[in-house]
């Protein structure tokens, strides 16, 4: 039986550095970085995070008008989330938390699947086969563990894969994510854990979430490492992540990454911000967007015109209207209202498939499935999911 | 009376509120209680009227917020806790079984834990994956716990006036189906409901229906207009459960029928079924029914009205336990 050192070893972090930064507010690498990545991939990656934005701003749009349920836009997130898939691969394991729609969609989650999920149906869970991609976790905290284990299978099966799992400023208070830390320390299981700091948890701002300086700093008690980002430049993100990956391919060893963000929009679409947060606060933040900032780069490059965006736009507005019409051709082509019976256990038993007739018999002629409604009401009286019925 | 007609979560905020007032020891704790007023608004306005000495937004920690709530209580406090949703008590679940709920009986009574835990559960709002679950039973089925759940404004009102004076810890789940569905008149510095007390939400003869929550509107719902004279026994205290309400009722009626979303199996039906075997059973013409969730996860929006009990399902337990 071998056994590995846990003790440091040269090259790991356990003060957390300066946080990183490659560019500006205004696009521009600052003090002589290089960007860590070719114009031709940074194009390429500008095209995910706009992709990913206008599929959140049409999800948006959809809410409204009753044609899905709640869903957590990952608007002002994007830098985080395809900076880091992108420096990852299919052999890495991808665990989200329930805001992670840009990671998904660059991992190649169907926009069609998406869909389905806020429409309400499980199929837009489903797994395609060999996907190393988890569905939403939407427990706080509790899918960190998950990221350990799935990194503890690969090693044990002498798999180059590590896991990356992302949760947020909120989740970083659970136990369980810091139980998860401290066992990928001891197990030298790789993972990335990518800590979202969005600034916000609901109504919750990070300075009473934890009295901790930095959320990365958690990282040196579990004996990882620990690394702050500018959550907003996606070649920070890459860079950290394309580093903390290495180092877990190699070594074993698992990083804290705390990307610093903003969660331009509403907690989820029944959420008002405006309960709680300032718009001056949200200004603030529209200058660091990390969408905006990387398009001011890549023009400045000379490598990205407003006649590409436009193209790009299109290309993408397609894509979503297609994506559109077939989720909604599968909410009209008659699913099961009782397929949650076929997937509980795996030999379903007999009373269980007793009441699987029950409540056909019951349901039977009648059109049970339901859709979302239209949002009547927003925020002051709403609640931060799902839709109250009011009394006359 | 105050004459005016209030929703649930008005009603549950009156009484914090009033209690509040009464009992300086009073102090709100969980996430998004104060700034927001918590997600749905029950605990709007107290954070403004009572400071942050007393309603406290907590770091994300529903274990943290259950255990610091056990040393507080112990400490002399009166705390109650909100947990965003039932479906993420879990981790609560750890403070409450095995140190809430125990502390009574290992110290012979000498340390106690009088908090409250209020949590929405249930589903019927379409809500997003792990918001819509009933866990009732498994509070329920860990002695040392008082388990509420009112089914309107003025129900929640009263047991939650009940719970804040209680000795032991009440576990007050809030039916959020009906947070703003039902309207009702609801007192003003009103008295506590009894704990452990059932009420005939609608008196009958020819079949008792047993339920509590957001079942008791649907039950009454699915009966209007049968021709079956239904009583309705709205539980609201689960755990003490009112035994001789049912016993007394099913006597009367000679038919059962047990409401509930939560699933079926361990569900808390059989445990009626089996107090009725033991005190009615010689009164029984009928076998007994239970109209529960299925015993499947409970799926997302789109299926959700094919798993919750409705008012036709109810309907036809009703009458087919008329025609056995």
């Amino acid at each position: 039986m071998s056994k590995e050192s846990t003790e440091p070893q040269e090259g790991w972090v356990f003060e957390i550095p300066p946080r990183l930064r490659f560019l500006d507010e205004e696009g521009a690498l600052v003090g002589g970085a290089e960007p860590p990545m070719s114009d031709a991939k940074a194009v390429e990656l500008y095209g995910h995070m706009v992709r990913a934005r206008i599929f959140d701003d049409r999800l948006l749009k959809l809410q409204r008008q009753g044609r899905i349920g709640t869903f957590a836009p990952s608007f002002g997130q994007e830098a985080c989330q395809v900076g880091s898939m992108a420096a990852l691969g299919p052999q890495d394991w991808f665990v989200p938390a329930f805001r992670e729609a840009a990671a998904a969609l660059y991992r190649g989650a169907p926009m069609k699947s998406i869909l389905m999920y806020a429409m309400g149906f499980e199929e837009g869970s489903a797994t395609p086969p060999g996907a190393r991609d988890l569905p939403v976790s939407i427990p706080v905290g509790g899918q960190a563990a998950h990221a350990v284990g799935l990194a503890w299978a690969m090693k044990r099966k002498k798999d180059k894969g590590i896991a990356i799992v992302f949760f947020g400023d909120g989740a970083s208070s659970e136990g369980i994510v810091y139980e998860s830390m401290n066992f990928a320390g001891v197990l030298r299981t790789p993972v990335v854990f990518f800590c979202q700091n969005n600034q916000w948890a609901i109504s919750t701002p990070r300075r009473i979430q934890t009295a901790s300086e930095t959320i990365a700093q958690k990282a040196v008690a579990a004996g990882i490492r620990g690394i702050q980002v500018d959550g907003n430049d996606l070649f920070a993100v890459y860079a950290a992540t394309k580093e903390a990956a290495e180092i877990g391919r190699s070594s074993g060893m698992s990083t804290l990454i705390e990307g610093i963000t903003f969660r331009r929009g509403v907690h989820t679409t029944a959420d008002d911000p405006s309960v709680y947060r300032t718009k001056a606060e949200e200004d603030a933040w529209v200058k660091r967007d990390p969408v905006d900032r990387m398009r001011k780069y890549l023009t400045a490059r000379g490598v990205w015109s407003d006649k590409e965006q436009d193209a790009l736009e299109s290309r993408i507005n397609a894509e979503i209207q297609q994506a559109v019409a077939e989720a909604e051709a599968f909410r009209d082509s008659d699913p099961d209202p009782l397929a949650m019976f076929d997937h509980t256990v795996a030999e379903m038993d007999p009373y269980l498939a007793r009441q699987k007739e029950e409540a056909r018999a019951a349901l039977s002629g009648r059109a049970v499935l339901q859709g979302a409604t239209a949002q009547k009401k927003q925020g002051g009286s709403s609640s931060v999911v799902g839709e109250l019925q009011e009394a006359e | 009376m105050s004459g005016e007609r209030i929703t649930m979560v008005q009603a549950i905020n009156r009484a914090l509120d009033e209690e509040m007032t009464r009992d300086p020891s009073v102090m709100l704790l969980g996430e998004d209680v104060g700034v927001d007023g918590g997600v749905f608004r029950v605990t709007q306005g107290l954070l403004a009227k009572y400071g942050n000495d007393r309603v406290i937004d907590t770091p994300l920690a529903e274990s943290a917020i259950a255990g610091v709530a056990v040393g507080l209580a112990i400490g002399g406090m009166r705390p109650v806790c909100e947990i965003q949703f039932s479906g993420f008590m879990n981790y609560a679940f750890e403070q409450i079984q095995p140190h809430s709920s125990r502390f009574r009986q290992r110290t012979c009574g000498s340390l106690t834990v009088p908090m409250v835990v209020r949590a929405p559960s249930g589903g019927g709002i379409r809500a997003l994956e792990h918001h819509s679950e009933s866990e009732e039973v498994m509070y329920v089925h860990t002695p040392g716990l008082i388990t509420l759940m009112p089914s309107g404004p003025r129900t929640a009102y009263g047991l939650m006036k009940a719970a804040l004076r209680a000795k032991d810890t009440v576990i007050f789940f809030e039916p959020k189906y009906v947070y703003r569905a039902i309207k009702e008149e609801v007192p003003v510095n009103g008295d506590p409901l009894p704990i452990g007390k059932a009420e005939i939400a609608q008196a009958g003869t020819d079949v008792t229906i047993v339920t509590w929550g957001a079942m008791v509107k649907r039950s009454k719902e699915a009966v209007k207009g049968l021709p079956v004279s239904v009583e309705i026994v709205d539980l609201l205290s689960l755990n003490p459960m009112d035994h001789d309400a049912i016993v007394a009722s099913v006597r009367k009626t000679g038919r059962l029928v047990v409401v509930h979303e939560a699933p079926r199996t361990g569900g808390l039906a059989g445990e009626i079924y089996a107090r009725v075997c033991e005190d009615a059973f010689y009164h029984l013409r009928a076998p007994m029914m239970r109209v529960c969730g299925w015993d499947t996860p409970f799926p997302l929006l789109a299926r959700e009205a094919a798993y919750l009990p409705d008012t036709n399902r109810i309907a036809a337990a009703v009458t087919k336990v008329m025609r056995d």
